[in-house]
């Protein structure tokens, strides 16, 4: 493909960058619409009859029992078929368990008893034959209930918060390197400060949407999920049948930013409701429902204390956040993992603890943790600079490691540096007005400001099947999922790649619990863990193929020397001898040849840390007269290894960068402490950037060989780009204005009282 | 949603005629409408769809003032010739609001009558006097940050949401009116809205069935005009406070100074005693102080929006000051 090297059997390794890669496999199904998302099945692939529709009907306090549901003008409105609530819900297993191995496979009952636990806990589920009829009956619905009160506000909470036992990747909540403590009162230059990040709700273009199907004991939900194995468990364990009864099919989605690990109310509520109806039923949330029927990043507070050398050598550093989880669940933000791991220090201590309160569950969105926590470090950071008076990137190369310093594990790779080295040049960092506001363009203040980027890298379980057929196209199947990044693309060219196929010859097929199961989209894991699975099934495929070739009388091939043969053009050849391989496919069977694949996440590299990195740059302008500030242009460098596809790497980090500098000056929620609820619940109140919030972007890629990550030497982007982003912003804020703001968004409101005042005359 | 009836108006007459039936409701553009009937916000049982009507132009008046029909989308207003030469401020203002497709499908009345984006009246299990009389006000005491800081009432905070009538209200813009009588009244845009007090349900001094047919400007008064909007992204999004502005005046000294502002009450917010206190006066601090004190009489924050008022006077001493400051006068054309 791309490179042009021909695929050598025993040594088929996946040379190099992939160069360009390719355009979007799938872009021109979703750009004319013909790409089928979970709403939109009948006529795809689901050919039964008009599927009944459902709507949510979610609870309005956060706290509390339904004490009645008044139904006598929905049940006999028009069109309705069914009004489920807890009084004539199916018994259901219990949610949890709490202590889960995959906390996205844990049951989750709906409606199985007239409990609430937050503000929009669904409490009905109408089921009518059209949209309109059942969100009308829906809305006649009358329910009474008796309101505890709620404990909603984070803030009110710090002093409850406790430390659990893990967090969000299983990690511990603490960690105590040193004697941060000490070394602290010790060190000659110190910052100690506290930042807070608001509430982020998820809102992915594609609302989550499920349609359920019964065939007798079997259930198809056609739905939006990143994790289609873990959903098929979740669902199996809350209606209590069998895994292997469960098929859970997610082609295509519009958005996922771990908002679609967890499953929610839609894929039950629908299942439960087909089933009692004996026919199909199909629902989507709606825009405001997504605010509370879902998940969504918490309100983080943090305490950051550094302490340097006169040099800026990392004495000390200690890092504390105080997240909110639901009361009912255990999910904890790992705000301090930049604090463990991105700069050199002999003593880091890092704590997190949790306040469960009477609001939606929190849980995974893009970068959980380092997203808002590489805001509180890297603004960290830069306070340090400027209190040591050293430039904010010597700084970070002064505490440069290739050692990562809690575990004592060598990164596998870091290039760090060089992203700090080659973002600076590019940005033209030297530029940078070296006393914080004193650079004017009419009313605006004019500031530069840089971070590091720093996002874990992961590699799960997963496995793939190939089948080439006698037409000489391979067929991939697997139950990943492509939440938008681009999955079918790349894996259509590793594919490709490792056969010696051209692109046109391959058809990779997923999003579908029956295919060869994967770990799905989450954590920047998903390109290089099904990946892996896909080349090593290739691999297998080869050596199948390759066999039966030398083995055949009929071949070209027949008594060929094994390690002689090549896979390039479509054919296998060793010499001036070869073959079409659909023909020599055709020729073992009928049907094809068919090989598996399969990755662990036991062979990650032991001993070893391994993670991406980058760097970014900002351009930033603050209107002296309304406190209105303006990303002007932006620079992000990343090390990611392997490139498989430039053009899809470079939308995700390039949509990173723009959450970060949306989570910097834009994007956040309030809580009305009152009812438990987040008082922005639609995109009119909900702000995110438009267009002209987003100046000049560009993103670099270094070149970078890490073979030891897995089998594609392919490390996760999908989360690097808003890792430090946001910090860049806010540091440009300071330098064009001299003014620190700690709590963000920086909205007009909040930045404004710390301008100079305006001119009379 | 609930199911309504609907009919197509074929003059502006009958449509008043049909709007005056109980439960019933004009649509135009329908991009506020549409929306609190799917929330069921609004109720209507009936809609009266004013699209088949002519929708006016944008004329010149004998009196050297401009006529913009009421059914004129935002978009082909802001596109005048003659608004974009002699009212820039409200070129300016249509644009701050809304997106090209929306603005694309508002008119001119539908913009005048946008309902409040307070989020407790858009949410139909909270407190709201606006959209369920008598219930209280979920506001107060709640999320209020894009609420209202003056002429609001115990009863309801909501602020009035449009940019476009922030300038007509600078503009001394005349709403006209035809009822179901076949009457017509022309109402002055000071005297169209009502503030909440006990009946913050109803916005306008409309009556039911009466039919905005026109909006008339007078010729464009002297000075420089602006429209400045504080917003928490850079489009699409309501303001924070925003400010219409008419100055005349040189070398600091000004004449007469016109402003309405936004974001910051029940309807677009003008203080005649504001303007006069400036009439004439030198811009300096203590001047452009005691037009802002006239100006915010009353005022206060309900915690959220607290910072609407000193943004406000940040933003209204600024534009008059910049009007006039030494050096500004070759934009005084």
């Amino acid at each position: 493909m791309a490179d042009g090297t021909p695929k050598g059997l025993r040594e088929p390794s996946l040379d190099g960058p992939f160069g360009p890669g390719i355009d979007r496999v799938d872009g021109r199904l979703k750009v004319t619409g013909h790409a089928p998302y979970a709403y939109e099945y009948q006529g795809a692939e689901y050919h039964g009859p008009e599927p009944l529709v459902g709507y949510i009907v979610p609870a309005t306090i956060a706290t509390g029992r339904v004490v009645s549901i008044d139904d006598a003008v929905a049940s006999r409105a028009p069109g309705v078929r069914l009004v489920l609530t807890h009084a004539n819900a199916p018994p259901q297993a219990p949610w949890g368990p709490l202590v889960a191995q995959d906390r996205f496979a844990r049951a989750q009952p709906m409606l199985s008893d007239d409990r609430v636990r937050h503000y929009g806990d669904p409490v009905a589920f109408v089921v009518a034959d059209t949209f309109e009829q059942a969100r009308a009956a829906a809305m006649a619905l009358v329910v009474h209930y008796e309101s505890d009160t709620p404990q909603a506000d984070l803030r009110r909470h710090l002093d409850q918060a406790k430390v659990l036992s893990k967090m969000d990747g299983g990690e511990s909540p603490v960690s105590d390197v040193g004697d941060s403590a000490k070394a602290f009162a010790a060190a000659p230059v110190r910052v100690d400060l506290r930042y807070d990040t608001d509430y982020q709700n998820h809102a992915q273009m594609e609302p989550h949407a499920s349609l359920a199907v019964w065939n007798g004991p079997k259930l198809t939900i056609w739905c939006s999920s990143q994790m289609v194995d873990s959903h098929q468990g979740g669902v199996a364990a809350t209606l209590q049948m069998s895994k292997t009864n469960v098929r859970i099919v997610s082609r295509y989605i519009g958005g996922g930013f771990g908002g679609k690990l967890p499953y929610y109310a839609d894929q039950i509520l629908a299942a439960l409701a087909a089933k009692r109806l004996d026919h199909p039923v199909k629902v989507a949330l709606t825009r405001q429902q997504m605010f509370h029927v879902t998940s969504h990043r918490t309100q983080t507070f943090q305490h950051l204390q550094l302490g340097a050398d006169h040099d800026g050598a990392l004495q000390s550093m200690n890092h504390e956040a105080w997240v909110q989880t639901a009361r009912y669940d255990n999910f904890v933000e790992n705000v301090a993992q930049p604090t463990r791991g991105l700069y050199a220090s002999p003593n880091i201590t890092t704590l997190h603890k949790v306040a469960k309160l009477d609001l939606p569950r929190s849980d995974s969105m893009r970068a959980p943790g380092d997203a808002p926590g590489s805001l509180g470090l890297e603004c960290a950071m830069d306070e340090l600079a400027e209190r040591l008076g050293m430039d904010p990137v010597a700084l970070r190369l002064k505490n440069d490691t290739m050692v990562h310093p809690t575990s004592h594990q060598p990164y596998t790779t870091r290039k760090l540096a060089d992203c700090l080295k080659a973002g600076a040049a590019q940005f033209g960092w030297e530029r940078r007005p070296t006393r914080p506001g004193t650079v004017r363009d009419g009313e605006w203040l004019i500031g530069y400001g840089m971070a590091s980027a720093y996002r874990g890298n992961m590699l799960r379980d997963a496995s793939a099947e190939v089948t080439l057929g006698a037409d000489g196209v391979l067929v991939v199947r697997l139950a990943m999922t492509d939440i938008g990044t681009g999955t079918y693309t790349v894996l259509t060219q590793i594919a490709a790649e490792s056969t010696g196929l051209p692109v046109e010859k391959v058809r990779v097929l997923m999003g579908d619990t029956a295919f060869p199961p994967t770990a799905g989209s989450g954590g920047s894991f998903g390109a290089e863990t099904s990946g892996s699975a896909v080349f090593r099934a290739c691999e297998a495929l080869r050596d199948r193929l390759a066999e039966a070739a030398v083995g055949d009388a009929r071949s070209p091939l027949h008594g060929a020397d094994m390690t002689r043969i090549a896979f390039e053009g479509g054919r296998i050849s060793s010499g001036d001898a070869g073959e079409e391989l659909g023909a020599l496919a055709g020729r073992i069977s009928p049907d094809g040849v068919t090989a598996q694949g399969k990755v662990s996440k036991a062979e990650k590299p032991q001993g070893k840390a391994e993670a991406s990195f980058g760097a970014h740059f900002a351009e930033v302008g603050v209107n002296m007269v309304t406190g209105e500030v303006r990303m002007r242009r932006m620079v992000g460098v990343f090390s990611v290894a392997r490139v498989l596809n430039a053009k899809t790497l470079r939308s995700q980090l390039l949509g990173g960068m723009i959450w970060g500098l949306s989570s910097a000056l834009i994007e956040g929620n309030e809580v009305d402490v009152r009812q438990g609820f987040f008082a922005n619940h639609d995109l009119a109140n909900y702000h995110v950037p438009i267009q002209a919030d987003v100046g000049e972007v560009e993103v670099t890629v270094l070149a970078e060989s890490d073979p030891a990550v897995n089998p594609i030497g392919v490390k996760g982007a999908g989360e690097l780009g808003i890792c430090g982003s946001g910090a860049a912003v806010v540091n440009a804020v300071y330098n064009a204005t001299g003014v620190r703001m700690r709590s963000f968004p920086i909205t007009p409101d909040k930045l404004l009282p710390h301008l100079p005042p305006v001119l009379s005359v | 949603m609930r199911s309504f009836g609907y009919e197509r108006a074929g003059s502006p007459q009958g449509a008043a005629q049909a709007g005056a039936a109980s439960g019933a409701a004009f649509i135009a553009g329908g991009t506020n409408l549409l929306d609190l009937m799917k929330l069921e916000v609004e109720t209507p049982t009936r809609l009266v769809d004013l699209g088949r009507l002519d929708p006016g132009g944008v004329h010149p008046t004998a009196e050297g003032g401009l006529r913009i029909g009421a059914g004129v989308s935002n978009s082909a207003l802001s596109a005048d010739p003659t608004v974009r030469s002699q009212y820039p401020l409200l070129a300016q203002a249509l644009l701050a609001g809304a997106s090209p497709q929306l603005r694309n499908r508002a008119t001119t009345a539908g913009n005048l009558l946008q309902r409040t984006r307070c989020v407790y009246f858009y949410d139909t299990a909270s407190a709201c006097n606006k959209r369920a009389p008598g219930t209280g006000c979920g506001a107060m005491g709640g999320v209020n940050r894009m609420n209202a800081v003056v002429g609001t009432s115990s009863a309801c905070i909501a602020a009035h949401p449009s940019d476009m009538a922030v300038a007509m209200m600078a503009l001394d813009a005349t709403v006209e009116t035809v009822t179901a009588n076949g009457a017509g009244r022309r109402i002055p845009i000071t005297g169209f809205y009502r503030l909440p007090g006990n009946t913050p349900h109803l916005d306008t001094v409309l009556q039911p069935g009466e039919l905005i047919t026109a909006v008339t400007l007078p010729p464009p008064p002297p000075g420089v005009q602006g429209y400045r909007k504080i917003r928490d992204r850079a489009s699409y999004a309501f303001a924070l406070v925003s400010v219409a502005s008419i100055v005349d005046g040189s070398d600091g000294q000004i004449r007469q100074a016109r402003f309405a502002c936004g974001g910051i009450a029940p309807r677009p917010w003008r203080v005649e005693a504001a303007e006069a206190a400036l009439t004439g006066a030198r811009a300096d601090g203590p001047a452009l102080d005691r037009a802002c004190d006239l100006l915010l009489q009353g005022a206060a924050g309900h915690g959220y929006n607290d910072f609407k008022i000193p943004m406000v006077r940040r933003l209204v001493t600024h534009v008059v000051a910049q009007a006039v400051r030494p050096g500004q006068e070759q934009r005084n054309g």
